[in-house]
């Protein structure tokens, strides 16, 4: 783990870390935490690496590089016996309940845990600490270090270089695993831009030189590399989500400004000239003037014929909530990529939640047809985010595929995606030649309420859309007969869907199927309920693991024979009412028989999950367990 | 292709405004100049908001898209944007676009897209019974209000001159000819142009009438009325911007302009600049095959339907191996 104060390069380091273990054929799964503030506050990535797949985070921490003392008071509780603490030399003095940016609330809780601790007032003394729990500390003066790397580059002001305290750490950290350099040095490569590479590269070495000569064998853990033959990629959800949108046609991209989505449309935006195997195509990145102007526009460029899509958090997706139901009134295949993240109102707008299904099952007014994807890892945000555009061009509806921050923030490593083969499936979108001779009813009633649709601007083919209820022309119409075909024709699409995509699309199930307990879930608590699941079983509680894709239409009646006679269903998510036990429980009569819960905007570690599940099969555990892992 | 009005008639659908609405005469300038244009239907595409304006699209013979209040601009820059090479033309009321989607009237502005936006203004909110629009001037009581306005008015064309609409013109809807030409001008123009369309309301707006307007409560020795409306190209107003270094000025003219109201009301063309580069431009310049190959007419898959997008350039910087 390492961490320091928003804008000292945290992110950086989180990237060149990951990338080094990578390139060494180490499987890494990473986590970030950030304030939401540009500079000043305390903010960290938590790495886990291992020779086998990694799916989620645990709690320990075996090395923390702390760039400033907050990081030390923050994490030293994580920090596990035989376990490591890089830290400044010269802040060693540092009365740590005087550090200024540590909020009060933690500050309350700080100083109680150094009087029930009989700590003394200092960062020495929270070290000592550390060091009598069999943790090592390895004092680095930071500056110092800096100083010498400012002479060899003839750049005698120091606070040109500070920001390279990250680079320090990471040499220290690395020198203390005895990692190849040499990896290490790519990742910076990759990282930094050129004119920047060489004097990052510099502090490298002088961080590896000064920990190879004070702190020799000191610390116990020792980072190998394995050769591998496969090709991996190590990305964020952020990217797997704007990957799998080009693949799957997305060429229009809305958005205003909102974390944790915004970094998928610069990314896109960076991206926007795309190679195809004839020609170029290209990917048009807006940014409006607010959510309602971005799906609103994304809906306008798919009646155009394009495929688009837009991507917010809560509060932008509150403000999308008419649009939606224009679309959904209009029949548009519009994609809005919705990151959840802490709510309600601002809420926690960095931190992570999974408290909008609801909320994305039921906004606009009215009833209309949607569907709900949820992903549970980068991979699959890959995939769904290409399908969802199949999905809503070919029943004629709006596709909203819910990710959440920790899927969009973390980092994992996975063998390159194979997306050859991917089909684009247009739903038959109406061409010329197809329309010559006949009157284009854009709204036409057919058996399985699918209209065919024609691009704005196809020759042969005029035609109207309108928010109102309207006829088969798309002209306003109140007429009660005219209503209810149309609600109809609306809505029974989604038994189309119900009957057409197959389940195993909809759901994937882990673990134990014949057990009699059963972990349901959705979204980023995916890895780590696989991980627990095995861990539990190798201790010989089986259990299995339903983890739901398809949240609306939700199959239900798939659902129902997973969940049939289970002794122990067990809802696990991020948010405080059990939101999907409780839509399993309305669309099927089956209730969940215990809910862990977590609600404090840190994504679920492997740890924490492992604990609950087990307090559950043991009988240790009440109805409700609420995680609170993570600072 | 010889065009008539009577080829963008609608012949399945009521026009259900008002007796005397002035929509039925924005709907005839539409159509007068879409056939003196020779637009093609399927090429033209309506966008409107709410109110008795939002209804506009389903009258005329061209491809209609009727959609939210406040957000006619939104979904026309997202059709604009996805297909440039369609006519579009963005249609709504005063309350639409000054007051729930004044924050879309500013932006759109910034982005210069080439195409045309028509604000009915009658200074009322018909379809709701007549309240105050964001145009009603301060301290009058139409109608059906229970005490006179309290809100200053919106100056339209001040705010599209200052918004970067590059064609900013006022016209009137009983006076169709004009308006018809002023459409065909705003159509024509490269780059964003924007049309206020002064109108009576017939049913709430007592007191902007018809006959307001046309000054039958001033009339002269003759006994003629003196029309409050005056056509600024009659006054020998010139709005071109043709040198970049005119701008400011014609601008300040034409925000001098914008302020007149009372007994004298300009319609005409306030102001105009072509050769500012509009957004299709502006991403021209960034990807060159965007006017032929735009995001609605890519192909997407081979003809297995294969998706035909390489990928390699994002994998290959997320590469461990």
């Amino acid at each position: 783990m390492a961490g320091g104060a928003q804008g000292a390069g945290v992110d950086a380091a989180a990237t060149i870390f990951g990338r080094a273990c990578g390139y060494g054929g180490l499987w890494v799964f990473g986590r970030r935490e950030y304030h939401s503030n540009i500079k000043g506050l305390h903010s960290y990535f938590h790495l886990r690496l291992a020779k086998q797949e990694v799916l989620a985070n645990v709690n320990d921490v075996d090395l923390l590089a702390a760039f400033d003392a907050e990081t030390v008071v923050r994490h030293v509780q994580e920090v596990v016996p035989k376990g490591g603490i890089i830290v400044d030399a010269l802040e060693m003095g540092v009365k740590v309940l005087e550090i200024p940016t540590l909020p009060p609330e933690f500050r309350a809780e700080l100083k109680k845990w150094m009087i029930e601790n009989n700590i003394g007032e200092t960062l020495k003394d929270v070290l000592e600490y550390a060091k009598k729990h069999n943790v090592k500390v390895f004092p680095v003066p930071y500056r110092a270090i800096l100083a010498n790397v400012g002479k060899t580059l003839n750049t005698p002001q120091l606070s040109k270089i500070t920001r390279m305290i990250n680079v320090l750490t990471i040499g220290v950290s690395f020198a203390l695993l005895k990692y190849d350099k040499g990896l290490v040095e790519r990742a910076i490569r990759a990282q930094f831009p050129q004119k920047i590479v060489n004097m990052n590269i510099i502090a490298l070495d002088q961080a590896y030189e000064f920990a190879e000569k004070t702190f020799k064998a000191e610390f116990k853990h020792k980072l190998e590399k394995i050769d591998v033959s496969e090709e991996r990629v190590f990305l964020t959800g952020n990217q797997a989500v704007a990957m799998g949108k080009v693949l799957g046609g997305c060429r229009v991209q809305t958005y205003y400004p909102i974390t944790p989505a915004a970094d998928e449309s610069e990314y896109l935006e960076a991206h926007e000239i795309l190679k195809t195997r004839d020609e170029e195509e290209s990917i048009v990145v807006i940014q409006t003037e607010d959510e309602i102007a971005a799906i609103n526009s994304a809906s306008g460029a798919c009646l155009a014929g394009a495929r688009a899509a837009t991507s917010t958090s809560g509060p932008g997706f509150s403000l999308m909530a008419e649009g939606l139901g224009w679309a959904g009134n209009s029949e548009v295949p519009v994609v809005i990529t919705y990151y959840q993240r802490g709510a309600p109102a601002t809420g926690l707008p960095t931190r992570h939640g999974q408290a909008d299904l609801r909320f994305a099952m039921h906004a606009g007014h009215g009833e209309f047809a949607r569907i709900i994807l949820a992903s549970g890892d980068i991979k699959e945000c890959f995939y769904d985010a290409a399908k969802a555009f199949n999905l809503a061009e070919k029943y004629q509806m709006p596709v909203i595929h819910l990710i959440d921050k920790a899927m969009a923030n973390c980092s994992q490593t996975y063998p390159i995606f194979n997306y050859r083969g991917f089909k684009i499936d247009r739903g038959g979108l109406l061409t010329e030649k197809d329309l010559e001779g006949s009157e284009y009813k854009r709204f036409q009633f057919t058996e399985t309420g699918i209209s065919p649709r024609a691009a704005l601007g196809t020759k042969n083919a005029v035609m109207w859309y309108t928010g109102d209820e309207h006829n088969e022309s798309g002209h306003i119409s109140e007429e009660p007969l005219n209503r209810r075909l149309m609600m109809e024709k609306r809505m029974k699409k989604l038994d189309l869907v119900d009957k057409e995509v197959p389940a195993e699309e909809k759901m994937n199930f882990f673990g134990a199927p014949l057990s009699e307990n059963c972990v349901v879930s959705w979204g980023s608590p995916k890895g780590a309920i696989i991980e627990s699941i095995r861990m539990l079983q190798e201790e010989g509680f089986n259990l299995g693991f339903l983890q739901m894709r398809m949240l609306d239409p939700l199959p239900a009646e798939a659902v129902k024979r997973v969940l049939m006679g289970k002794k122990r269903i067990i809802d696990l998510e991020d948010n405080y009412t059990g939101q999907l036990g409780g839509i399993i429980k309305e669309k099927t009569g089956i209730s969940p028989t215990h809910y862990v819960l977590k609600y404090t905007g840190r994504p679920t570690s492997t740890t924490e999950v492992y604990n609950a599940l087990k307090a559950i099969m043991t009988g240790k555990a009440t109805e409700k367990e609420v995680l609170m892992f993570g600072s | 292709m010889v065009a008539k009005p009577s080829d963008y008639r609608v012949s399945d659908v009521y026009a259900d405004w008002c007796p005397g609405c002035g929509d039925f005469g924005i709907m005839n300038a539409l159509q007068m100049a879409f056939a003196e244009l020779e637009l093609e239907p399927h090429r033209v595409v309506m966008v409107s908001g709410i109110g008795c304006s939002g209804k506009e699209p389903h009258n005329v013979k061209a491809n209609g898209v009727h959609t939210l209040h406040g957000r006619t601009l939104p979904f026309a820059m997202g059709i604009k944007i996805a297909n440039p090479q369609l006519e579009v033309l963005a249609i709504g009321g005063d309350g639409d676009g000054l007051g729930i989607g004044a924050g879309h009237f500013v932006n759109t502005g910034r982005r210069n897209l080439d195409m045309t936006y028509i604000i009915h203004n009658n200074g009322v909110y018909g379809l709701t019974k007549g309240q105050a629009a964001p145009t009603l001037k301060r301290d009058l009581q139409t109608k059906s209000l229970p005490r006179p306005n309290i809100n200053e008015a919106v100056n339209a064309i001040g705010l599209a001159i200052i918004s970067g609409y590059t064609f900013v013109a006022r016209s009137y809807a009983y006076d169709v000819k004009h308006l018809k030409d002023v459409i065909k001008m705003a159509i024509q123009h490269k780059g964003l142009a924007f049309v206020e369309c002064l109108q009576p309301c017939p049913t709430y707006n007592d007191i902007n009438t018809k006959d307001w307007y046309a000054g039958e409560d001033r009339k002269d020795a003759d006994g003629k009325p003196q029309s409050r409306l005056y056509k600024l190209e009659e006054m020998g107003f010139d709005p071109e911007v043709r040198d970049w270094k005119d701008d400011f000025s014609k601008k300040m003219i034409a925000l001098e302009k914008a302020q007149e109201w009372g007994d004298q009301i300009p319609i005409g063309v306030f102001y105009k600049k072509e050769y500012e580069t509009t957004y299709e431009d502006r991403l021209t310049a960034r990807i060159p095959f965007y006017p032929t190959r735009p995001p609605a007419k890519q192909k997407l898959g081979d003809e297995e339907s294969n998706s035909s997008v390489d990928l390699s350039e994002f994998l290959d910087s997320l590469k461990t191996s």
